[in-house]
């Protein structure tokens, strides 16, 4: 009893000390993004603005082909949905990569004495900190046709002629990796320190081997860590406009420069933005609310 | 003899290689920007020898200008939306963390944190589609609260992380001597809770310099920020003040991040002492 009204010392002034919060952010992000809900449902018009007819246009055009003209019976039409697809797919592709690399440099970070952790961690963070913008250009300088890393590949004779690697989608993947790779380090690193390694010792004393012990015991115990890594990395890389428009090219568009289109580029249909954007937000809520559903039934494991 | 069999239990062959990759794979780019950015050749693939001409064309070569206005920009919407922020995200953490049980409390925990969860590109067309229906002009103002709105999260999470490990005894024990509850967060509560603070600042801070995404969407003509200012100038390629420019940026997020290793580590050896 006494534990509940320690804590709530301030438990009178709650409301008021939330109230600002609550307003900032239900103004300036709640209504807009019922304002762009409303918007998707309206008229296009031609300069980039909308006509406040209701309509349902956006979305018709997101799934459906009726012609040039719009008077042929509607075929599926494959352009939107290719590029999300072709987005979850390069946001699963750039996860995979960063767990790859990611989980075993965070179970080495874990392992170290804990001065030395402090300093991989530092190191590792430090990039997290620079700006995304910079990070992208950097590899995006580093990549290219005539770029260093070519320059220094052909003249230690590994290769004759520079490899394309910028527009690729290899080069999309290799920007997403690097823009979120510390998201599927932290967190890992913050499971794997708690993992109690007397486990893998009982193991390792009833004859499993360690890459046996790192499959039976370790994984399944850091797993929170894992997927709460995974869903770091893929929800951002999903929307993710930089590294798509950067060091991709018009065979790697994804989500993030097909709404940018609509707004800023030569498209100017901004109900048809509005409803991709609503489709993304949909896909992402959808992912958060199934890992929002994993961890509360972990919770009632333990 | 025990503990050294364990070590090798924990051991992975490869392990450090991959911890080192990573290193390599997260450096390189950066290192050779930073070493191009010197390079006197105005061709960016050759090496034409150690030269500062492109930090003197930042700082006064014809772009000198418009960068100058886009930096101040930038720091001064950094400045105060971090300080907005880190009030609002202060108040917030003491009503959550110090206010019990109630209805609500998880519904409101995902408000404040639902700029984090909405994607960005997501609150950039929301912000801008809402701004223009109610006929606000983009510009300054409008940078400005998109900034305060998507830095709350971040300077909630450290304040509130650091607010939960502060034993409420502390401010009880205030109370209970007939301090007002503003004398307790003030005299008692604020001062534990400074480092939180500080990082929260900290990491909303860099939060808003970083943003492109968002501020692209709502800076209407002729305001820019240094990234959107970044981002126009290599639409027509990569030249080397670009360069020069990113450097600099990259010392100052350098110098940042590690100013608050060191508040992190000063506190731990304090809370150690």
């Amino acid at each position: 009893m006494s534990g509940l009204v320690e804590k709530s010392s301030f438990g009178g002034l709650r409301t008021r000390l939330l109230l600002p919060a609550w307003f900032t952010i239900g103004f300036f992000l709640v209504i807009p993004v019922l304002t762009m809900l409303v918007y998707s449902f309206l008229t296009k018009e031609f300069r980039g603005g909308v006509l406040w007819e209701f309509s349902l246009a956006a979305y018709d055009q997101f799934f459906f082909d009726r012609g040039l003209f719009g008077d042929e019976p509607p075929k599926i039409e494959w352009t939107y949905i290719t590029i999300f697809w072709r987005s979850i797919v390069q946001a699963a592709v750039a996860t995979l990569i960063c767990l790859f690399i990611g989980f075993p440099t965070a179970y080495f970070i874990a392992t170290r004495s804990p001065q030395t952790r402090n300093l991989w961690l530092f190191l590792i963070t430090v990039p997290y900190w620079v700006n995304l913008l910079i990070r992208t250009v950097s590899m995006k300088f580093l990549i290219r046709d005539t770029g260093p890393l070519n320059h220094w590949l052909m003249q230690a004779g590994l290769i004759d002629s520079p490899i394309h690697m910028i527009n690729t989608n290899f080069a999309v993947q290799l920007g997403l990796f690097y823009s979120y790779l510390p998201f599927m380090v932290l967190p890992i690193y913050a499971s794997v320190e708690r993992y109690n390694f007397s486990l893998s010792e009982a193991s390792a004393d009833l004859y499993a081997g360690r890459w046996t012990t790192l499959r039976r015991i370790v994984l399944p115990s850091v797993k929170p860590g894992i997927i709460a890594g995974c869903i770091l990395v893929f929800v951002p890389s999903l929307g993710a406009f930089l590294a798509p428009d950067l060091l991709g090219g018009a065979k790697t568009f994804m989500i993030g420069t097909l709404i940018e289109e609509q707004f800023k580029g030569a498209a100017g249909n901004w109900p048809f933005g509005a409803a991709a954007s609503m489709l993304l937000l949909t896909l992402v809520m959808v992912v958060l609310l199934f890992y929002a559903r994993s961890q509360s039934k972990q919770a009632l494991h333990h | 003899m025990k503990a050294k069999a364990l070590d090798q239990i924990k051991r992975y062959p490869g392990f450090f290689s991959v911890a080192v990759l990573c290193l390599i794979l997260l450096y390189t780019p950066l290192l050779v920007v930073m070493i191009y950015s010197f390079n006197d050749s105005p061709s960016i693939t050759l090496w034409g020898g150690f030269s500062l001409r492109w930090y003197e064309d930042v700082f006064f070569g014809l772009e000198a200008n418009k960068l100058r206005k886009a930096a101040w920009n930038s720091v001064s919407i950094a400045v105060m939306a971090s300080i907005c922020a880190t009030i609002i995200a202060t108040a917030a953490a003491v009503g959550m963390v110090r206010s019990g049980a109630w209805r609500g409390k998880t519904a409101s925990f995902a408000l404040l944190n639902l700029p984090i969860m909405v994607p960005e590109i997501v609150t950039a067309v929301a912000t801008l589609i809402f701004f223009s229906t109610i006929g606000f002009k983009a510009g300054y103002a409008t940078i400005l609260v998109a900034h305060i709105v998507f830095c709350i999260p971040f300077a909630y999470l450290p304040i509130a992380a650091r607010l939960q490990g502060i034993d409420s005894n502390y401010e009880q024990a205030a109370l209970d001597l007939y301090a007002t509850r503003w004398q307790a967060f003030k005299r008692v509560l604020l001062p534990l809770l400074a480092p939180g603070i500080i990082s929260g600042f900290l990491l909303a801070f860099i939060i808003s310099l970083d943003d492109f995404i968002i501020t692209n969407f709502v800076k209407g003509a002729g305001v820019e920020t240094l990234p959107t200012a970044i981002y126009g100038a290599i639409r027509q390629g990569i030249k080397p003040n670009i360069m020069a420019i990113s450097t600099l940026m990259l010392l100052v997020s350098i110098l940042f991040v590690t100013v608050s290793y060191f508040v992190g580590r000063i506190d731990e050896k304090k809370q150690a002492g």
